[in-house]
């Protein structure tokens, strides 16, 4: 008696298991970037809505998407920090950039408007090198006269997770100060010599959002969604630019992703004196060979909507989609994969 | 009569048979039931030593590869692969430190007052509300820390702490600055909030067996309510006041969310117990995810049997407390 009912309760979990298998099979699944997830979550909205297809992305960062694709247990994976051309083809993947976005340092600081202070890339260097300790710094001061700046200690956030976000940061501050790029170099996981760590981009946004005289660096979105004080930045050419949708397509449109194999660029630092500095694409990772032939061909069909389909609502999050030319390199790259 | 003896006979042996059937399936019952106990013990034997193995084995690249020097350095660096343990197990200890330093005296201060001077009518209350303080999800603790707490630290104690011991030696260095408002006095003090309602439970539950005879002949000879819990409440209940205690710490020791949430996870040693840390279990926590193959998961399961080691080392030294507490009291 006993037995039956333990037979029928296992004999009803495995059909549930089933049941559950089969309901995700529909499913296009990847993982990865956190930077991505807002746009990736409003075209898998839009795109279920108008093929019945639906997406499962789990935003765990991009470290941990290129250890799922490489792990198989994801169609695609989604990184902000391109994979090396050496290790594409050691692994049998096909890279391609879905979108651009771009990152904005935030601060909490009492009576300070978004926009208002504004900061050079040494001086956020030495921020993040723990050398420049205080709001009233002289070299923060210098770029701001006329703000009223709080002598108290910044408290630097920054990610506890491996990030594309971070990579693409320290990139830059690797571009902007000889120091950073000698002691820390850019990295998803660098060392931090200073300040607290956050998990995901969420986490960075929370913990500024709380913390008086704090500073970090979020995707725009998340700083836009959370109501943070941006701040705006001195780019390549000297000129203090605000983080705008004009200031991020400036920056993307220096891409030259036609000569770059395996797409792999890095838009942080662009020249131009309306370029944003802190700009950055996201990667798209798929085997060139798939196991599930089908499910590799049901996401690029995604990623081909959104690329016809996707554009408005990527501006709408402050993304910038890709440019035509750039989705026809795309599209041939993606010819080698086998259907 | 002879004729009678037959039937009789035959329903004696019925009977006999029929005990007998009933006696061997009690039997039969009783040695299922002492396999299926048997069988859950070994299971949990099994348990251990296969976690044991998996750990060791996930853990050997990682250990072989740094050695002695993964538990001595303090680098941990992903990118270059070089890993260290250092940070990790000095937040770890020095978290759960403050937790006890306050739960322990706070904890057991509560069920003084519960048992001895507490009037009957708040006793229950009391008592309940300390027991639904051990049910609260320790994720609502760490959200609680972090958005409640935290700011309120920063603002309040961390920079008195650091304006009052600014000029005195040593301390000025425990209570160095910046005050970021999370890091390891915050996560000490969740901890310790989380820990006091096993060690007034458990203290509470013990007091009360100590016998009244006891605390009457004690008042009996003009002891006051302190010299009473000092002298006979607390020697007569040693032994199980180390055992609450050491469970509180083996709770504070693997405490993950709540931690993670105020640690701060930064990999860096620092003197100050206001600077942010990280704590293995937060460790693994954040980075588990998207740890690369090889070293670094690797050294974050080494992680992971550090915190077992430790644990172990802790229950092991209170067991040997306890032997030595009940052989020097001869009870």
């Amino acid at each position: 008696m006993k037995f039956s009912t333990t037979l029928r309760a296992a004999i009803m979990a495995a059909s549930m298991g089933l049941a559950s298998a089969s309901a995700f099979a529909a499913d296009i699944t990847g993982a990865g970037s956190t930077f991505a997830y807002p746009i990736l979550s409003k075209w898998s909205e839009a795109y279920k809505t108008e093929t019945g297809n639906g997406l499962n992305y789990q935003s765990i960062g991009s470290g941990g998407g290129i250890k799922q694709i490489l792990a198989k247990t994801v169609t695609f994976g989604a990184t902000d920090a391109p994979m090396a051309v050496a290790d594409l083809e050691k692994n049998g993947l096909v890279q391609f950039p879905f979108i651009m976005g771009s990152i904005v340092t935030v601060v909490n600081l009492d009576g300070v408007k978004p926009g208002e202070i504004a900061l050079d890339g040494p001086t956020l260097a030495d921020i993040y090198l723990g050398k420049i300790k205080k709001w009233d710094d002289a070299a923060i001061k210098k770029q701001n006269a006329s703000v009223k700046l709080p002598s108290t200690d910044i408290v630097v956030v920054h990610r506890a997770d491996g990030s594309g976000t971070t990579f693409n940061f320290t990139n830059y501050l690797s571009k902007v100060s000889a120091d950073w790029k000698s002691k820390i170099g850019e990295s998803q996981t660098p060392e931090w010599p200073v300040g607290i760590g956050s998990k995901g981009n969420e986490g960075v946004a929370g913990s500024v959002a709380q913390t008086k005289g704090s500073i970090g660096y979020v995707e725009y979105a998340y700083a836009k969604q959370n109501k943070l004080t941006y701040t705006s930045m001195v780019n390549k050419d000297g000129k203090k630019v605000e983080p705008t949708m004009v200031a991020f397509q400036a920056a993307a449109a220096n891409a030259d992703w036609a000569h770059a194999p395996g797409f792999v660029v890095i838009l942080t630092d662009q020249p131009g004196a309306a370029s944003w500095p802190l700009t950055a694409s996201t990667f798209i990772l798929v085997y060139k060979d798939p196991v599930d032939k089908a499910a590799t061909a049901e996401a690029l069909k995604f990623f081909n909507w959104g690329f016809a389909k996707g554009g408005k609502m990527a501006e709408e999050l402050d993304y910038i989609p890709m440019p035509e030319a750039v989705v026809g390199l795309v599209n041939k790259a993606l010819a080698d994969v086998k259907k | 009569m002879t004729d009678m003896a037959v039937p009789i006979d035959a329903s004696v042996q019925q009977t006999v048979r029929e005990r007998s059937r009933a006696l061997g399936s009690l039997k039969t019952a009783d040695r299922i039931f002492h396999w299926l106990t048997f069988s859950a013990a070994v299971f949990v034997l099994v348990l251990l030593g296969a976690i044991i193995i998996s750990l060791v084995i996930g853990a050997w690249p990682a250990l072989s590869t740094f050695g002695f020097g993964f538990i001595t350095s303090e680098r941990w660096s992903p990118a270059k692969e070089i890993f260290g343990a250092a940070a990790p197990i000095y937040g770890t200890l020095v978290t759960s430190l403050i937790a006890m330093l306050i739960a322990i005296p706070v904890g057991i201060g509560i069920a003084i007052f519960l048992t001895e001077l507490c009037p009957p009518a708040l006793r229950r209350p009391v008592g309940v509300a300390i027991e639904l303080l051990a049910g609260v999800p320790s994720i609502i603790y760490g959200i609680w820390g972090f958005f409640v707490l935290a700011p309120l630290l920063k603002e309040t104690l961390q920079p008195l702490l650091i304006a009052t011991f600014e000029n005195v030696p040593v301390l000025n260095a425990v209570f160095a600055g910046p005050p970021y408002g999370i890091g390891m006095l915050t996560a000490g003090l969740i901890l310790a909030i989380m820990v006091l309602p096993f060690i007034t439970a458990v203290s509470r539950d013990i007091f009360q067996t100590v016998p009244p005879v006891l605390k009457e002949a004690a008042f009996g000879v003009g002891c006051t309510t302190w010299e009473v819990v000092r002298n006979v409440v607390i020697p007569y209940t040693r032994v199980g006041l180390v055992g609450g205690v050491m469970l509180a710490l083996g709770r504070a020791l693997g405490e993950t969310m709540a931690v993670t949430f105020v640690i701060g996870n930064s990999h860096n040693i620092s003197a100050s117990i206001i600077a942010p840390a990280t704590t293995i279990s937060a460790s693994i926590a954040n980075e588990f995810q998207e740890a690369s193959e090889g070293l670094y998961t690797s050294s974050l399961i080494a992680l992971g049997l550090l915190l077992f080691v430790i644990t172990f080392i802790v229950l092991a030294s209170a067991r040997l407390m306890l032997a030595r507490i009940q052989s020097k009291t001869g009870g």
